[in-house]
């Protein structure tokens, strides 16, 4: 099939950009392992509360890991617990998320630690809290009619 | 002058002069039957029903959300907003289509026999029953699971059935339209069909293939488990499998309003169809891309590997390349047209198109907003980016631009013929002046929601979320102008629902009676010569189903392979 000249300028430019976009993409997330949050274990959501490590929801500090905190949370309608979270600047902290009964939210605002909570997974994401500050954090799914009240907030304070 | 019945001797005339083998038995019919215009005029008004609805439960919803209004009643936030998504989401959308396809149809492929007239029939009354049933189920608060309705949140059963209909009624109908289009090709052997009945099959196909695993969805996991036969579910597989719809829903939506673009806008504004092969190749593409592609809106969820999300991102940005094949076509079309009007320069031409025609004005300002709402789809679909507007209300601001008002505001602009065409009246000096009106009006409403939207995305706030001071949380209170501001936007959209709808009855029951065109476009004399391969669906589809199951298997294995303990239903609401 013919194409016009203009035309195959305009896709040829397109299709440039799109493999140079999809590489880029490609790259951050096999090379430097920047894949969005896709944790697999699975866990008996009806029994989360007896199951470690969300018999002790909280902050954990960890050693011998390629993190320094577990930040352990147990979602709920329509609770996050514990309600408040401090972590110190400059941590690195894996956050440990599950679900006790239908899908939840975790989005920390304004950062780009945001994953789902499902019944039965356990959602994981590692990331390095690098500016103090108080963060709130949202359920952005909806849960049910209390959904725009479950909210909990993270502390990142100075290292004392 | 009866349009319908053919002029013989001048048809044989025509294919002499005309070179182009265009010419054909049914080609010439320029009017729908009154029975065809029946059948999809019932389409339409379920659909424009829908509108009002659930442009009242978006005023609702705006206000709300300002923090200034509080809703009478009892009524619940998340009541109304399955009001909006289910009527405007779901039945605005497929009615409306299906009323414009099945016109577009017997437009250009032949009046639609008696038999495929009758099972459109019965894909649009077991749709409009299946609708009947998930709304009454709404209103009476047992299903306030938004449009998605994602388990284990369970609703009534009778609110799954109802949308089983909707879905199997929507088969039906479909296929009442594409045996209409396979009868024109067995007639006219060797020949290039019909640009928009050929359009119509592409977007039908796309819809059966994709919606069989919503189907799957849901005769398979909520009727039985909401009827209490099965007691708990896979919440991943139900998602997985929703969301193998998902994707394709909003192509579902999209296509039609690339037939105007394509098919009906260069006739409005006196032009030619730059190449009939270039718009079929990038319908068949859009075919191919929009299914298997689903995972890009399962990005930040847990139990699917991130190999397999990474694939469909790359399958999902195929679409850029249909898409910027669309956009050079239209252009294209507009620049010879607007260069034989006596344009010069590198822009002047611009100047020339028919600016005073709603017909024009309308779907034009749709493809202006669809190319933000183009970008931040890309923003969305990528892998990594996702995670920072992941299930923000940035996401509400970009379905508003392509939905809301790329597909809407186009919808509308073919309401402005299509209407009137079926009933027989004209579209007023008057009228086209307020469809005009009606277009700024929308599309500044829509500039105002949906940039409040995105910026306060991008601020963090959530979607699907009623007022909220998230107990006094520093960055919530730079949420609320925003909110404000949706408010103003919304109420603007609100009132352009209404000019709209006045415009409507206008055309349906008091407009002066006359005939008004159905605009049907011809290819350009030197376009190319469409190549054969392009109307071999067999081809496509072993193509679609190969990317399928590639793009599927292994996901949907592991998915049940390391299932969790299923869920029970809650009702939370
Ligand atoms: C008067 C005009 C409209 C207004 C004021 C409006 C407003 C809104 C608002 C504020 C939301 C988000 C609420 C939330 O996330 O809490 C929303 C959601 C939505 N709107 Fe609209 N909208 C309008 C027109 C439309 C149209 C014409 C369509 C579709 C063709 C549409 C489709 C949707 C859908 C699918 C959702 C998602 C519902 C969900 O998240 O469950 N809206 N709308
Ligand atoms: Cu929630
Ligand atoms: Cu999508």
């Amino acid at each position: 099939m013919h194409l016009h000249k203009y035309e195959k300028y305009w896709l040829t430019f397109g299709v440039g950009s799109l493999i140079v976009f999809l590489l880029i993409t490609g790259i951050m997330a096999f090379h430097n392992g920047s894949h969005p949050p896709s944790a697999k274990n699975t866990i008996n959501h009806e029994k989360v509360d007896e199951i470690a490590p969300f018999n002790k929801p909280g902050v954990h500090k960890v050693s011998g890991k390629d993190w320094d905190y577990e930040v352990v949370v147990v979602a709920s309608a329509f609770y996050y617990n514990p309600p408040e979270l401090e972590v110190p600047v400059g941590s690195k902290v894996k956050f440990i998320a599950t679900s006790k009964d239908v899908v939840h939210g975790f989005e920390i605002s304004g950062t780009n630690v945001n994953m789902m909570l499902e019944p039965g997974y356990i959602s994981e994401y590692t990331t390095t809290v690098d500016k103090t500050g108080e963060y709130l954090i949202v359920c952005n799914e909806y849960c049910g009619v209390g959904h725009a009240q479950m909210h909990s907030m993270l502390k990142v304070v100075d290292k004392k | 002058m009866s349009q319908t019945t053919i002029d013989q001797s001048k048809v044989i005339k025509e294919n002499v002069t005309v070179s182009r083998k265009m010419a054909n038995k049914t080609a010439e019919i320029l009017k729908v039957d009154p029975k065809d215009a029946k059948l999809s005029m019932a389409h339409i008004f379920v659909a424009f029903i829908a509108l009002l609805l659930g442009g009242t439960a978006g005023l609702l919803q705006v206000l709300v959300r300002s923090g200034h209004f509080e809703l009478p009643w009892g009524i619940g936030y998340y009541q109304v907003l399955t009001v909006h998504g289910v009527l405007l989401g779901l039945i605005l959308t497929t009615f409306f289509i299906y009323g414009f396809q099945i016109a577009g149809v017997s437009r250009t492929s032949g009046t639609l026999t008696p038999k495929q007239r009758l099972i459109c029939w019965i894909g649009f009354w077991t749709m409009t029953i299946g609708t009947a049933m998930s709304a009454t189920m709404v209103l009476l608060n047992e299903a306030s699971v938004l449009y998605t309705f994602y388990a284990p949140l369970q609703a009534h059963w009778i609110f799954y059935l109802g949308l089983a209909l909707v879905v199997v009624g929507s088969w039906i109908g479909g296929l009442g339209q594409a045996l209409r289009w396979m009868q024109w090709r067995k007639e006219n052997p060797n020949q290039t069909s019909p640009l928009l009945s050929f359009m119509v099959v592409c977007n039908n196909l796309m819809w059966f293939v994709a919606t069989i695993g919503v189907a799957v969805e849901v005769l398979f996991q909520l009727l039985p488990w909401s009827l209490g036969l099965v007691e708990r579910i896979d919440i991943l597989l139900s998602r997985t499998l929703f969301w193998s719809f998902g994707h394709a829903l909003v192509y579902f939506w999209l296509l039609p309003a690339y037939m105007v673009w394509y098919v009906v806008v260069p006739k409005v504004i006196g032009g030619k169809i730059f190449s009939d092969a270039l718009a079929r190749l990038s319908f068949i593409m859009f075919v191919i891309f929009s299914i298997p592609v689903g995972l890009h809106h399962q990005l930040t969820e847990p139990g699917v590997d991130g190999s397999w999300k990474f694939l469909q991102v790359v399958l999902t940005m195929m679409v850029v390349i249909p898409s910027l094949l669309t956009a050079f076509s239209l252009f294209a079309s507009f620049e010879l047209r607007g260069r034989e009007l006596g344009g010069k320069g590198l822009f002047s031409w611009f100047k020339k198109l028919p600016w005073g025609d709603a017909r024009f004005f309308a779907p034009f300002m749709g493809m202006l907003i669809f190319i933000p709402g183009g970008a931040g789809g890309i923003v969305n679909a990528s892998h990594q980016m996702n995670q920072l507007i992941h299930n923000t209300i940035w996401v509400t601001g970009h379905f508003h631009l392509t939905v809301a008002t790329a597909v809407v505001l186009t919808f509308f602009g073919a309401t402005y013929w299509l209407v009137p065409h079926l009933t027989g009246r004209t579209l007023t000096k008057q009228l086209n002046q307020l469809g005009i009106i009606q277009a700024i009006i929308w599309a500044l409403g829509m500039t105002i929601m949906s940039s409040s939207m995105h910026i306060e995305g991008l601020l963090g706030a959530p979607r699907r979320s009623a007022f909220s001071d998230y107990g006094g949380a520093e960055i919530a209170k730079t949420w609320a102008s925003y909110q404000v501001a949706q408010a103003v936007g919304g109420t603007l959209l609100f009132i352009g629902i209404i000019i709209f709808l006045f415009i409507f009855v206008k055309l349906c029951w008091f407009a002066p009676k006359g005939e008004e065109e159905f605009p049907i476009g011809t290819v350009a004399e030197n376009a190319e010569k469409t190549p054969a391969i392009l109307e071999n669906f067999k081809i496509w589809i072993v193509i679609l189903v190969a990317l399928i199951l590639i793009a599927y298997t292994f996901p949907i294995y592991d998915i049940i392979q390391n299932s969790p303990l299923g869920s029970k239903g809650y009702k939370l609401w």
